[in-house]
């Protein structure tokens, strides 16, 4: 009888934010294609990848829950990341990595925000909670807490802007300058952004009031509330320095305004 | 009373943004924004120098201020950053304990 050798057959697919692909193989046919719908305009067509997961997948013996306190290390060179609903491993040194996780879209979504997130602070860059969008080849951000507009600054931007998220914008060091990137981490417009970037020429901390005007802020002050906004997952003292040099890099080259505005079309009218 | 030697912590980052110098602590992310006198004491915490010689050499001398007056505002200032762990302080030299980030 002739032995049969059966290949262990994953599919890859590889997703891609920031100009930085991150290749996940699974082994699931169900889970690729919610990966692939999901970041849907993300996927890349490039064969190199930063880095690559293999993504296993269990059956929880009781619902596994997103809600769970976050855990982020580092161990012997790696980094590990925990959640109710997931654990992976990452070596930024051979960049492979390993996630377990059941068949959800929120557990795959977390990892890939916590390792760009890694890499980018390696990189003077940085994930923020902020709207983003692109106008007249420019790139804007517009950040805040929960609640401060982001969703409605997104909801109201015009036909010629070109949103790169509701939610979580990505923003990369070039040589002197910053570049928006768009993500597919949507928020309340559950809509991904396009995949696209461009030079950001200002960033806008949002505050919704009477009349739409632009304000001033001082350097201090804006480093501060960017702080605030910028996501980070790390329980660690060196990267938490790197993030805060960032910060004082780009407020250095970006400038930063307050941004007061009513809940309409017309704000547009000042974004330029 | 005592000599007081003070050292910038290892677990922070600090920047000199627009003239103030800015101090954020890693370990709890707090945020401080030194003033110009804050900031020369800041900036002489080597762990070697007493306090009372930087309040003499460089507070009084930059800033033309009364001696007392000084001596009383470093050590409020000193207290404050002390209590976030931001500045290390010791009535002993603080030897390689000092690391200003940039």
């Amino acid at each position: 009888m002739t032995p049969t050798l059966i290949a262990d057959e994953k599919a890859t697919v590889s997703i891609e934010i920031g100009g930085m692909a991150i290749a996940l193989r699974t082994d699931d046919a169900a889970f690729e294609r919610l990966i692939k719908n999901r970041y849907t305009g993300f996927v890349g067509t490039s064969s190199s990848s930063h880095s690559e997961f293999d993504v296993d997948l269990y059956e929880p013996s009781q619902p596994a829950s997103p809600d769970e306190d976050l855990e982020v290390k580092t161990k012997g060179g790696e980094w590990l990341l925990r959640r109710g609903d997931f654990r992976a491993r990452w070596d930024p040194e051979t960049r492979q990595g390993h996630i377990r996780q059941s068949c959800n879209p929120y557990a795959i979504d977390c990892v890939l925000r916590i390792v760009h997130s890694l890499i980018l602070a390696r990189e003077g860059g940085f994930l923020v909670h902020a709207a983003s969008a692109i106008r007249n080849g420019k790139a804007f951000i517009f950040s805040g807490v929960s609640g401060a507009g982001k969703t409605t600054i997104s909801r109201l931007a015009p036909p010629d802007a070109t949103l790169l998220t509701d939610e979580i914008s990505y923003v990369r060091r070039e040589g002197n300058r910053y570049m928006a990137c768009g993500t597919p981490f949507a928020g309340e417009l559950a809509r991904v952004g396009e995949n696209c970037s461009a030079p950001l020429s200002a960033l806008f901390f949002l505050e919704k009031g009477a009349q739409n005007r632009i304000e001033p802020i001082s350097p201090t002050e804006a480093i501060q509330r960017l702080m605030r906004n910028i996501l980070f997952f790390a329980d660690d003292a060196e990267l938490v320095k790197l993030v805060f040099q960032s910060a004082c890099e780009f407020a250095c080259l970006v400038p930063m305004h307050r941004l007061v505005f009513v809940p309409d079309q017309r704000v547009w009218d000042i974004i330029r | 009373m005592a000599e007081k030697y003070i050292a910038r912590s290892k677990a922070i980052a600090a920047r000199m943004i627009g003239g103030e110098m800015m101090v954020m602590s890693a370990v709890d992310s707090t945020f401080f924004t030194l003033n110009e006198v804050a900031s020369t004491i800041w900036q002489a915490a080597d762990g070697r120098t007493p306090l009372s010689e930087i309040v003499t050499d460089k507070v009084c001398q930059e800033f033309e201020v009364e001696r007392d007056r000084a001596q009383h505002a470093a050590d409020r200032f000193v207290d404050e950053l002390s209590q976030h762990g931001i500045l290390l302080v010791s009535d002993q030299p603080l030897i390689d304990s000092s690391q200003e980030s940039r």
